[in-house]
């Protein structure tokens, strides 16, 4: 079983002390505790932004048309039409796509951090970011008209675009000759540049496309509606099921290849694993909100740096508060500017650098 | 700016808007416009000046295509911008009008080269290269159309023709206000793309709305005053429009039908009435002389409406 390779049990045999004591990981006690604490953070993020909005709406109607929908529950509607539409198909979608996107890349951050080893890898890392970027502007530029298909040609040619950048650059990687993460993470340098230089291209040939393929670089969850979170929700689950069941394995990756092997884990199909399963989340996230930056390296190091470096707890809370971080996120963006809206992009990385920055000055632990 | 000569104007305007493109008239204008040379223009690129009439014009702006077309100084047009796709047998080339490049337009040996917006330093680098070059920014009001107009008038030796076309679309537009009295006030969206990004009632189209009584729900969402906020989706089907205008039909394929297939949409009493109109993007977007057509269509949307309430 994949569990006995813990570094628990590696410094329990050659220190012969009790088991949970890898590195960072707090008592079983308060391990629980930070997780009861995050869900309860998600669950008021989720009902603080369905309260919230550019609209108001009054908070007793809301509870109640909220709860009339649980099973049986009948307390009638509390809100008249206009007002339950704009809750229901309008709200309510975005809450919740705001909240898998933000699991979606907290967890593929901290997931590509524990598999590459390094601190400033993000899930854009292996040309996620870029691949969605061109796939995007294409379907921008030369997307045909599918106002009849379900889904739009926008998400699929950036989820698509997406897949071939990591692919691209895995392959290059390997072909490189490593199985280093060094030589994957030059790959992905060297994909994002050339698959970022299409796109310039294909944007300065199609010069009307510019606002719109800005506005999706900037991630937007705008006109997210039901049909954006079913079309990602498969992809998320497996992806999120995935990372998690590996979280210990990311322990042990996090000693080094050489030391991993000689506890029997295969180092590189453990990468290979991981990193498909979060580049696909990535770019599930992606194919629907556009580039979000920094989520996937301001939450899990927060993280880190209040609930220590071990996977095992690093994983579930990010999945938790990467949710919550993203629908806070996307609240300000709805409401600092109402009736307006502003980039959500630029929200998580005006609020969420000087965040990380207060929590790495006020935190003794380094990640 | 009114003149007494309107009616006359305007008389020779129709003459004119009859006779078409025919290539006799190209002459006779010919010889009537060579009289107002040298001429030198104040316009907001600096002064421009022109030495002689222009028969080789580089135009990097439809909208100038447009006007230059309209004006009847189009045959002296040997190259439009890659967007210039009115009128139809305008010369449209591969020069871009976002990025212009110097060598690119140079290349076409312009005697004239007129222009709205200029990222890099166009305007000097041509002057440098002694080529006059007109800048012609994006309208902020109908004046500035009128204006634009003229200068192009003066600066292409069709001074008569953009006086009549200035004076034609002005009886035009007062024409079209006129018959079109709202009893009251109706409110509209006017929509850019389909993220919700849309022109205050401080914007050129805002204005031309303003003309026919229309109110603008994004007034409100304009904090830092760009006129072109994006809206909260919440906020659209609150503020419950009375109209939808689509200026996004061409780019993102939106209609009437994506519209109401929107989350919340159909609450919308712009979607439940069957008042989404769909755009030309093009005319929506340019300050050129058809602006009347655009006018013309939301008014003629408008009486359509108040018949079906009424």
């Amino acid at each position: 079983m994949r569990r006995r390779y813990l570094p628990g049990l590696l410094t329990e045999q050659r220190e012969g002390r009790a088991p949970p004591a890898a590195p960072g990981l707090r008592p079983p006690g308060l391990r629980a505790g930070l997780l009861v604490a995050a869900c309860l953070c998600l669950v008021a993020a989720a009902l603080l932004a369905v309260l919230v909005g550019p609209v108001r709406l009054p908070p007793g109607g809301v509870v109640a048309e909220l709860a009339d929908r649980l099973p049986l529950v009948r307390v009638g509607s509390g809100l008249p039409d206009r007002e339950a539409a704009i809750l229901w198909q309008l709200r309510l979608p975005r809450v919740v796509l705001g909240g898998l996107v933000g699991a979606m890349l907290a967890l593929a951050g901290a997931a590509y951090q524990g598999v590459f080893r390094n601190p400033l890898a993000d899930p854009y890392l292996l040309g996620a970011a870029a691949g969605a970027g061109l796939g995007a502007t294409l379907a921008i530029a030369y997307g045909p008209d599918t106002s009849s298909w379900p889904v739009g040609p926008l998400p699929l040619a950036a989820f698509a675009g997406a897949i071939v950048g990591v692919v691209s650059a895995y392959a290059l990687g390997r072909a490189g000759g490593g199985r280093t993460t060094a030589t994957l993470v030059l790959a992905g340098v060297a994909v994002t540049s050339f698959l970022t230089a299409v796109q310039t291209y294909v944007q300065q040939r199609e010069a009307e496309t510019l606002r719109e393929v800005y506005g999706w670089i900037l991630g937007r969850l705008t006109t997210a509606g039901w049909n954006d979170v079913v079309l990602i929700l498969p992809y998320v689950a497996v992806s999120s099921a995935v990372i998690v069941a590996h979280r210990r394995l990311l322990d042990v990756l996090a000693v080094g290849d050489d030391e991993a092997g000689s506890l029997g884990v295969r180092a590189a199909r453990v990468r290979l694993v991981v990193v498909a399963a979060a580049s696909l989340g990535t770019a599930a996230a992606v194919a629907v909100s556009g580039l979000i930056a920094f989520v996937g390296i301001i939450v899990p190091h927060t993280i880190r740096l209040l609930a220590g470096s071990s996977y095992r707890l690093v994983v579930p809370l990010c999945l938790l508060l990467g949710a919550a971080f993203l629908i806070l996120a996307d609240l300000v963006a709805r409401t600092v500017m109402a009736p307006a809206e502003l980039p959500i992009g630029v929200i998580t990385a005006f609020f969420g650098a000087p965040f990380f920055a207060v929590v790495l000055r006020t935190s003794r632990r380094t990640p | 700016m009114r003149r007494i000569l309107v009616p006359l104007l305007l008389l020779v305007a129709l003459v004119g808007a009859g006779c078409g493109r025919s290539s006799p008239e190209r002459d006779t204008t010919t010889q009537a416009g060579q009289a107002g040379f040298p001429v030198t223009l104040d316009g907001p690129g600096g002064k421009v000046e022109i030495s002689q009439r222009p028969g080789r014009i580089v135009s990097l702006s439809p909208t100038a295509t447009e006007m230059l077309f309209a004006i009847k100084a189009g045959a002296q047009v040997v190259a439009a911008d890659s967007f210039s796709n009115y009128p139809k047998d305008a010369p449209k080339t591969d020069l871009s009008g976002h990025e212009p490049n110097v060598e690119a337009v140079a290349g076409y040996n312009p005697d004239l080269v007129v222009y709205s917006n200029d990222p890099g330093d166009l305007g000097p680098a041509l002057r440098k290269l002694g080529v006059p070059a007109l800048l012609l920014p994006a309208g902020k009001r109908l004046d500035d159309t009128y204006t634009q107009l003229q200068q192009l008038g003066q600066a292409t030796g069709h001074t008569t023709e953009a006086q009549a076309l200035v004076a034609s679309m002005r009886a035009d537009i007062q024409q079209i206000v006129a018959a079109s009295k709202l009893e009251r006030p109706l409110t509209y969206y006017h929509e850019l793309d389909k993220n919700l990004f849309t022109a205050t009632s401080q914007t050129f189209i805002g204005q031309l709305y303003a003309q026919l009584g229309l109110q603008n729900i994004a007034d409100k969402a304009d904090k830092d005053g760009s006129g072109y906020p994006q809206l909260s989706a919440e906020y659209v089907v609150k503020a419950d429009p009375d109209l939808v205008f689509l200026a996004d039909t061409k780019c993102c394929a939106q209609s009437a039908t994506t519209v109401a297939a929107r989350p919340g949409w159909r609450q919308v009493r712009a979607v439940r009435d069957g008042a989404v109109v769909e755009l030309d993007d093009d005319v929506a977007s340019r300050w050129g002389p058809r602006v009347v057509d655009f006018l013309r269509t939301v008014a003629a949307r408008l009486d359509a409406l108040v018949a079906v309430r009424s």
